[in-house]
């Protein structure tokens, strides 16, 4: 006999689903003008979880003039004051982590251990940091007198729904903007229930409203006049195109966009580290992480010892019902975005690469595609160009060091890379000559809200986190 | 692949060096990271109640006390036939692991009370500090073989390997090896609480080894701390290595601080997703523990009846 793991399943029971949601404007729950819904489904199971309202222009006109009410309370309030609301937010975050957790993965597909490990805790984190800076942004060496913009769009993307809106939220808030967040199509439901508790902690009205759609109602909210600034968080596609809109009109914009990062292991790393980096950098979240290291450039007299280490570690990789505690890898987000995976990963076949996959038993319903690597890429294939946002890694190999810097930075992104081998002057060389607005030593997919995190090139503007993220949110901040 | 663990290297120090510059370097913080994923695996059920006999029957049941006396020998060997005296389907334990003198009491009243195919573990080499001449080590493990004792647990010279002596480390443990012959299993005791960091851990796993160990364990229970679950992981990543390098398969003991159903069962899931199913029984890895086993039993019997009985519903020893 062998050991293998019993279902240990953690209970839906804490989560309340509503059949319907209402946009949340002005504090409240409200019915959108058009009455139109869309759903939103498990993409581990298929099953529809609700029905949630869909926004329209009236709707946004709705909310950007609650926002700006919100902002006459709000801006005008003692820092200190904010600051007591961000902190209280955090700790009612906290208090139903769990609550959170079970929803975000129901809503996601994202394995609880990681939205309960992960994106729960650290979105709480968040709150706590900017908590602390709202009474002292004087002292954040941005300026001296720095200012809000007023009311911010943000559109968040549906990698990490709830902790992409703590990113969002926290430092607008701290800052003394009021907010219009537009969270994905197809992960509504944590935002929502931040909603719930932006009302738990009797947030003055305005300050933070919520509205669900698709494109057309973030091209809204994005072309909307009575917007000071917009984030951005998803596709570099869609960033362009924001770019365009907000051009010439005033309104600030910071976006956080693609990736295709280079994870840079050299001959002399420590190998099994290494590759639960790995393992971390592509298979964290389903690869849906725009900073995941999803090409690996390895040094190319290692090569075969790293890839028969990582094709034993992949075969551990427990894949299937994200609700179970010993999950390793959930389901991918959509139908849509399982073919993408697919058709990039066929490309890879095509084009001549070698594929590895784990051998894990798919489940019959919902998204999954099983942790996958590809041998014999070159810079001139798709899978080495553009991002396939799934659990699809691209191996590279390399000579020398400065042949893996070139073709790290051989690349229109720039978001983040990773550096792997036991000499400390190596990995300060390689850092400096990386194009890579973060770069992790020894380790990968590491978040702190002290952090500034963002983009080079085509993987974003601005900085989110640390001092840098405030400054983001402050008009004119140096 | 090499065929035997003696072509890694011939036991000069030029030849031993040689040899463990080979080997990858540990990163403390992933290591400690891989570890603390791991001891969030949920077990439940049906995969609790086979993890806990599993358990059960890697325990090498230890007393290694100053004040052990005939009494407290018999009494522990009593309780590693029959852990659980009210339930006949529980497995008995590993092994008995005593200091040399207490060797022949054990083994005699293992046979005379139906125990005689659970082996007798004797600690070896000036345990727990190794700090002797090669001739008092000797005479140590000689004694304890000649009682009846088929496993032998010796410490490494801790001294010596932090110093660079490794010529030293690695002749003891071959000569004691040598002892062993085929009458005793060899397993070394590393102290990785005196080795510290997680290279050396590596490092003397691998001279251990290659030196002719059968099992590599982690302390002596003396030093604190003792088996970590990141040292624990390192030394199965040892052991899963050396395989790939000679096919031969090395055993893995942690001893000293696992003491709740809890800590046993992250054990199990370490060697599951480190070394693999095949280290998953007793002859490749056993527990060194005391207070172990009680908690094991009334785990078991919460599993079984459905509620907890308390201490009192299992034997002290």
């Amino acid at each position: 006999m062998t050991f293998e793991y019993s279902g240990a399943p953690e209970s839906k029971a804490i989560v309340t689903i509503d059949p319907l949601y209402k946009l949340f404007i002005g504090g409240k729950f409200v019915a959108p003008k058009s009455g139109k819904t869309f759903t939103t489904i498990n993409p581990a199971t298929e099953e529809v979880l609700a029905k949630i309202a869909y926004a329209e222009k009236s709707d946004i006109d709705k909310a950007v003039k609650a926002a700006q009410d919100g902002l006459k309370v709000w801006s005008k309030m003692a820092p200190a004051e904010r600051g007591k609301y961000l902190y209280r937010i955090a700790r009612i975050m906290q208090e139903r982590a769990r609550e959170f957790a079970v929803l975000e993965t129901m809503d996601n597909g994202k394995p609880i251990r990681e939205t309960r490990d992960i994106d729960i805790p650290l979105s709480a984190a968040h709150f706590f940091y900017h908590a602390g800076w709202a009474d002292k942004l004087e002292h954040a060496g941005v300026g001296e007198n720095p200012k809000p913009y007023g009311v911010v769009g943000q559109i968040i993307p549906w990698n990490f729904p709830l902790l992409m809106l703590a990113w969002k939220v926290a430092p607008a808030l701290a800052t003394g903007n009021t907010v219009v967040l537009k969270p994905a199509e197809t992960t509504p439901l944590t935002a929502l229930l931040f909603a719930q508790v932006c009302q738990q902690a009797e947030l003055p009205a305005g300050v933070v409203n919520i509205v669900t759609g698709d494109g057309a109602t973030g091209a809204a909210l994005v072309n909307h006049p009575g917007i000071n600034k917009i984030a951005f968080t998803g596709s570099t596609d869609v960033g362009k195109l924001i770019a365009r809109s907000v051009a010439g009109t005033g309104k600030g914009l910071t976006l956080e966009l693609g990736g295709k990062g280079a994870n840079i292991v050299f001959e002399d790393a420590p190998i099994d580290e290494t590759v639960e980096g790995i393992i971390n950098g592509i298979f964290f979240n389903q690869g849906h992480v725009c900073c995941a290291g999803s090409r690996l450039l390895v040094q190319e007299n290692i090569q075969e010892e790293l890839l028969e280490k990582l094709k034993r570690r992949m075969s551990q990789i427990r894949l299937g019902d994200p609700l179970d505690k010993n999950t390793d890898i959930g389901a991918i987000n959509s139908r849509e975005q399982l073919e993408k995976i697919t058709e990039l990963a066929i490309s890879g076949d095509t084009e001549g690469a070698e594929r590895f996959s784990a051998a894990c038993t798919i489940p019959a319903k919902g998204f999954w595609y099983p942790p996958t690597f590809f041998t014999g890429v070159t810079q001139a294939h798709r899978i080495a160009r553009e991002e396939i946002f799934g659990p699809v890694l691209s191996v590279i190999s390399f000579r020398t060091p400065q042949e893996a810097i070139e073709k790290a930075n051989n690349t229109p992104y720039g978001l983040s890379a990773g550096v792997w081998t036991d000499k400390g002057s190596r990995i300060l060389w390689t850092a400096k000559h990386l194009k890579a607005g973060v770069i992790w030593a020894n380790t990968f997919n590491k978040f702190d809200p002290a952090s500034p995190f963002g983009g080079y090139k085509e993987s974003g503007w601005g900085r989110e986190g640390g001092r840098h993220g405030l400054a983001a949110y402050l008009k004119g901040a140096k | 692949m090499v065929t035997t663990a003696a072509a890694l290297t011939d036991g000069s120090l030029a030849s031993i060096k040689g040899f463990l510059k080979t080997l990858s370097p540990v990163d403390q913080v992933g290591a400690d990271a891989r570890a603390a994923m791991l001891a969030t695996r949920s077990i439940k059920t049906a995969s609790k109640k086979w993890a806990i006999d599993m358990a059960i029957s890697m325990i090498d049941l230890t007393t290694l006390e100053g004040a052990d006396t005939d009494g407290k020998v018999k009494a522990i060997c009593n309780k590693a036939i029959r852990p659980d005296p009210t339930d006949p389907t529980v497995p008995h334990v590993g092994a008995i692991c005593v200091y040399n003198d207490m060797v022949a009491t054990a083994r005699k009243h293992l046979d005379e009370s139906g125990g005689g195919d659970i082996p007798v573990a004797a600690v070896s080499t000036a345990f727990p500090s190794g700090r002797a001449s090669l001739e008092v080590k000797e005479r140590d493990t000689k004694d304890a073989i000649a009682d009846g004792a088929t496993e032998i647990d010796m410490v490494i010279d801790r001294g010596a390997f932090l110093s660079g002596d490794l010529e030293k480390v690695y002749s003891e443990i071959v000569y004691i090896k040598s002892l062993c012959g085929d009458k005793a299993h060899l397993k070394v005791i590393l102290e990785t609480g005196e080795l510290v960091t997680y290279d050396n851990v590596r490092k003397a796993s691998f001279l251990a080894m290659a030196a002719g160990a059968d099992f590599i364990k982690t302390s002596t229970g003396k030093v604190a701390p003792a088996a970590t679950a990141p040292v624990v992981l390192v030394m199965l990543e040892a052991v899963r290595d050396f395989y790939e390098m000679t096919g031969v398969r090395i055993g893995v003991k942690p001893a000293g601080g696992i003491r709740t159903t809890k800590d046993a069962i992250k054990q199990l899931v370490l060697v599951k997703e480190t070394a693999g199913e095949e280290w998953l029984n007793p002859g490749l890895f056993r527990i060194g523990a005391s207070a172990l086993l009680n908690d094991l039993l009334m785990q078991r019997q919460k599993l079984t009846s459905g509620h907890y009985g308390g201490a009192n519903y299992v034997t002290l020893d």
